[in-house]
C-alpha cells in the first residue's frame, strides 16, 4: 500500500495572533509552528495504521514550503512516516501547491492521497478537491473514518443529521476529519529513527500565484457577558431585540 | 485543573484533570535549543499532559506509584536517554536529559525521581563502571522498564556524610556476604535490582548489584509520607545477603564512584525542578488573571505582581544557569561544585515559588485542584535529598576558598 500524506504547518493553538506591514502580513515573530492536527492526528496516523494493518508498504509525507518547515516534516517521520518530500516554495497560494503536489504525484502511483479536511489557520478545505481533479481522481472530503479492503475504500462522512457511507475503487483522495484516528505522541525510538529517514527537497514547478492576500483584520473582541435575573424575563426578551438584534 | 471524569484502574476509582499548562519563554531560551531537543520536549510534554497529568493528584493524594506508566516513561525515553544505544538507551545529548527530567517535574517531581534514579543512579553507574556482562544483562531491561532499578547509598545514620556507611560485605571464596541498612530509597519496594554501596574488608567502598529474590534482602516501603507521594520509598535490609561474585562493579571503587552518580542526578534535579516552578507560576499567573477581588482580576494588584514577575525572573535565571550546565556537561567540563551551585539554586527558587504561588491562589492552593501544595511538599524532600540545600553551599565555598568546612572536628 503506497499513500501520500499532505501536511502543512499551522501556528500553534495558543498563538497570539497579530499582523505587520499594515496589517498585509502575519507576523511570525516568536509563533510556534505545528503540523496541522488534521494532518497530523487524523490523515497521517490513519494512514499509518493502514500501512501497518497490511503489512507492507509506504507513507510518505509531502510539504510545499521552505526550510523552516524542516522541523515540522521531523515530526512527522519520528510519527512514523517513512519519508518526506518537501516541494521548495513559499506555500502562498493553495491552487499551487495543490498544483505542485499533483505534478509531484502524478507518475508515482500512489494508493490513496490524505490530507486533513482543512488546515486550521486559513481553513481554505481546498487543496484535496484540487489535487484529486488536477490528477482525475475521486476526491471524498470531511471523512471521518476509512477502512481498505482490496481495491475498495469504504469510507464514512459525517453529513448534517447523520452518516454517508461511500466506497471507492482503486486510488482516490481523501480530507480526514475527526474520529478517523487517535493523534499518536512520537516516541523516542520515533525521533531517534526521524534522523536519518530521507527528506528529500525537490524544486518547485509553481505558475504565478492566483490569489493573494490583501489585508488582514482580528474579529472583533468578545464582549462581556451580561447577566439577567431568572424572575425578570422581559428585560432578556428585550436585550435580545434590541441590542442584540437577533430576534 | 478541572475533573474531567473518574476511571477505574483494578478496583479503584480515580479522579482525571485536565491539564491546561502553557510553557514559558520568557528570554526565548529555546532559540539555544536544537529541532531535536523541542522535538523531544513537545514530545515528553503531550505525553505527560496525555497519561500523566490527569492521573498524577488522585495517586499522590492516595499515596500511590501509578506503575501503569512504567512503558510509557520508557517510550518516551526517560529511562537513560545518554546511555548509547547498544543497550538500550538512545544516545541523546546532556540537554535532552535535563528536558525530559524537567517536563515530568512539572507534573511531578516523585515521578521525575523515579526516572532521575532510573537514569542516573542505577543505569549510569552500570555503564560507567559495569562489565560488559552487566551492561548487557542490566541496561537494556532498565531502559524498556521491564526492570527497576534503585540506589543504596544513603543510611539511617549516615545522610550527608556517606563516608561513614556501615553497610559492608566480606570476601567468602566464592561469593560475598552483604550485611547493613539503607534509609530513603525512591523506588526500593518495587525494584529489580539495587545499587547498593558498601564498603569491603579494607573499609574501601565498592558498588554491588542486589537482585530482587537474594536470600536475606528485603525492602519494606515507607509509609507516611507527606512529600512525593506519588512515588515510592523505602529502605534496603541486608541480612547475610549472598552476592554472587560476578554482581561487583569492576569499574571504580572509592566514594567518588557514588559521587559521580549522585553528579549526574543532581544535574537532572536542577532541570527538573524548573518544571514544577513553571507549573507553580503557570497556575498561579493564569489564576490571578480570573480571580476577582474588589472586582478586579487580583493579578491587576502591585503585590500580585510583584510575587508573579519576581517568579518568571527567577525561573528565566535558573533556565540560562541550566542550558549553560547542560553544554559544559554535554562538552564534559561540568564540575560537581558547578552543578552543586545550580541544583542548590533552582531547587530554592521552586520551592521559594510554589511557597508565593500558594498565597496567590489563597485557600484554593492549599486543595488538590491546583498542584500547587503538591509541588510545594515535593520540593521539601527535593531540597534535602541528593546533597542538602547547606552541603551544596559547603561545596561552593570549598570549591571557592580551598577550606572545608564540612566538619568541625579539625579531621
Amino acid at each position: 500500500m503506497k499513500i501520500l500524506v499532505c501536511i502543512s504547518k499551522a501556528p500553534d493553538t495558543t498563538t497570539k495572533i497579530t499582523f505587520k506591514d499594515n496589517d498585509t502580513h502575519f507576523n511570525k515573530d516568536g509563533v510556534q509552528f505545528i503540523i496541522n492536527p488534521y494532518d497530523e492526528w487524523y490523515a497521517l496516523v490513519r494512514g499509518l495504521e493502514l500501512k501497518e494493518a497490511a503489512g507492507s508498504g509506504s507513507v510518505t509525507v509531502i510539504n510545499v514550503g521552505t526550510a523552516e518547515n524542516d522541523p515540522v516534516i521531523r515530526k512527522a517521520l519520528a510519527i512514523g512516516a517513512d519519508d518526506a518530500v518537501r516541494i521548495d516554495s513559499e506555500d502562498k497560494d493553495p491552487f499551487n501547491v495543490a498544483k505542485q503536489i499533483a505534478d509531484y504525484a502524478k507518475d508515482k502511483g500512489y494508493d490513496m492521497i490524505l490530507t486533513g479536511k482543512e488546515t486550521i489557520d486559513y481553513n481554505g478545505s481546498q487543496i484535496g478537491g484540487m489535487i484529486a481533479e488536477f490528477l482525475n481522481l475521486p476526491y471524498i472530503s470531511q471523512a471521518s473514518k476509512l477502512d481498505v479492503n482490496g481495491n475498495i475504500a469504504t469510507v464514512i462522512r459525517d453529513i448534517q443529521g447523520g452518516k454517508e457511507v461511500l466506497e471507492v475503487e482503486g486510488a482516490f483522495v481523501l480530507g480526514a476529519a475527526k474520529g478517523m484516528a487517535e493523534a499518536r505522541i512520537p516516541n523516542m525510538r520515533g525521533i531517534m529513527a526521524a534522523r536519518t529517514k530521507p527528506l528529500n527537497v525537490v524544486p518547485s514547478t509553481a505558475g504565478e500565484d492566483l490569489t493573494e492576500i490583501k489585508s488582514y483584520s482580528l474579529p472583533p473582541a468578545k464582549a462581556a457577558c451580561k447577566y439577567v435575573s431568572a424572575d425578570n424575563p422581559g428585560e432578556l426578551l428585550d436585550l435580545l431585540k434590541n441590542e442584540a438584534k437577533v430576534l | 485543573m478541572k475533573v474531567d471524569e473518574i476511571f477505574t484502574f483494578g478496583d479503584k476509582f480515580y479522579k482525571m484533570k485536565t491539564d491546561l499548562y502553557q510553557h514559558h519563554d520568557y528570554y526565548g531560551v529555546d532559540e539555544l535549543l536544537t529541532e531535536e531537543h523541542k522535538l523531544i520536549r513537545d514530545s515528553v510534554r503531550a505525553w505527560v499532559k496525555k497519561d500523566l497529568s490527569p492521573i498524577i493528584e488522585d495517586y499522590a493524594q492516595k499515596s500511590e506509584f501509578p506503575k501503569q506508566i512504567i512503558p510509557g516513561l520508557a517510550e518516551i525515553g526517560a529511562f537513560g536517554p545518554y546511555i548509547p544505544e547498544e543497550y538500550g538507551g538512545q544516545g541523546l545529548d546532556q540537554i535532552s536529559y535535563g528536558i525530559i527530567m524537567q517536563e515530568l517535574e512539572r507534573c511531578d517531581s516523585g515521578v521525575r525521581s523515579c526516572a532521575s534514579v532510573q537514569s542516573s543512579l542505577v543505569m549510569y553507574p552500570i555503564w560507567k563502571y559495569g562489565s560488559e556482562q552487566q551492561k548487557k544483562k542490566f541496561l537494556p531491561k532498565l531502559a524498556s522498564g521491564e526492570f527497576i532499578g534503585c540506589f543504596g547509598l544513603t543510611e539511617p545514620d549516615h545522610g550527608s556524610n556517606p563516608g561513614g556507611m556501615l553497610t559492608n560485605f566480606k570476601d567468602m571464596g566464592d561469593h560475598y556476604l552483604l550485611n547493613g541498612a539503607k534509609l530513603w530509597i525512591t523506588n526500593s519496594p518495587i525494584a529489580d535490582v539495587a545499587v547498593v554501596w558498601a564498603k569491603n574488608e579494607e573499609g574501601r567502598v565498592h558498588g554491588l548489584l542486589v537482585e530482587k529474590g537474594m536470600e536475606g534482602f528485603t525492602a519494606p516501603e515507607i509509609h507516611d509520607k507527606w512529600s512525593l507521594r506519588a512515588s515510592i520509598t523505602g529502605e534496603l535490609v541486608f541480612d547475610n545477603v549472598k552476592v554472587p561474585k560476578e554482581n561487583l562493579l569492576p569499574g571504580r571503587s572509592g566514594l567518588g564512584a557514588p559521587l559521580s552518580c549522585l553528579d549526574s542526578a543532581r544535574y537532572g534535579i536542577a532541570w527538573g525542578v524548573i518544571g514544577a516552578a513553571l507549573d507553580c507560576y503557570d497556575s498561579a499567573l493564569r489564576y490571578s488573571k480570573e480571580r476577582i477581588q474588589f472586582d478586579v482580576p487580583i493579578a491587576s494588584f502591585q503585590l500580585t505582581q510583584k510575587k508573579l514577575a519576581e517568579m518568571i525572573t527567577e525561573i528565566t535565571k535558573a533556565q540560562l544557569l541550566t542550558w549553560r550546565l547542560g553544554v559544559l556537561r554535554n562538552e564534559g567540563k561540568a564540575t560537581s561544585a558547578q552543578i552543586s551551585m545550580a541544583k542548590r539554586n533552582n531547587v530554592d527558587m521552586a520551592l521559594k515559588i510554589a511557597r508565593e504561588a500558594r498565597q496567590i491562589h489563597g485557600g484554593m492552593g492549599i486543595t488538590g485542584e491546583y498542584p500547587i501544595m503538591r509541588h510545594m511538599m515535593n520540593l521539601e524532600s527535593v531540597i534535602t535529598y541528593e546533597g542538602t540545600h547547606d552541603v551544596h553551599l559547603l561545596i561552593t565555598g570549598l570549591d571557592i576558598t580551598g577550606l572545608s568546612a564540612f566538619r568541625n572536628d579539625g579531621k
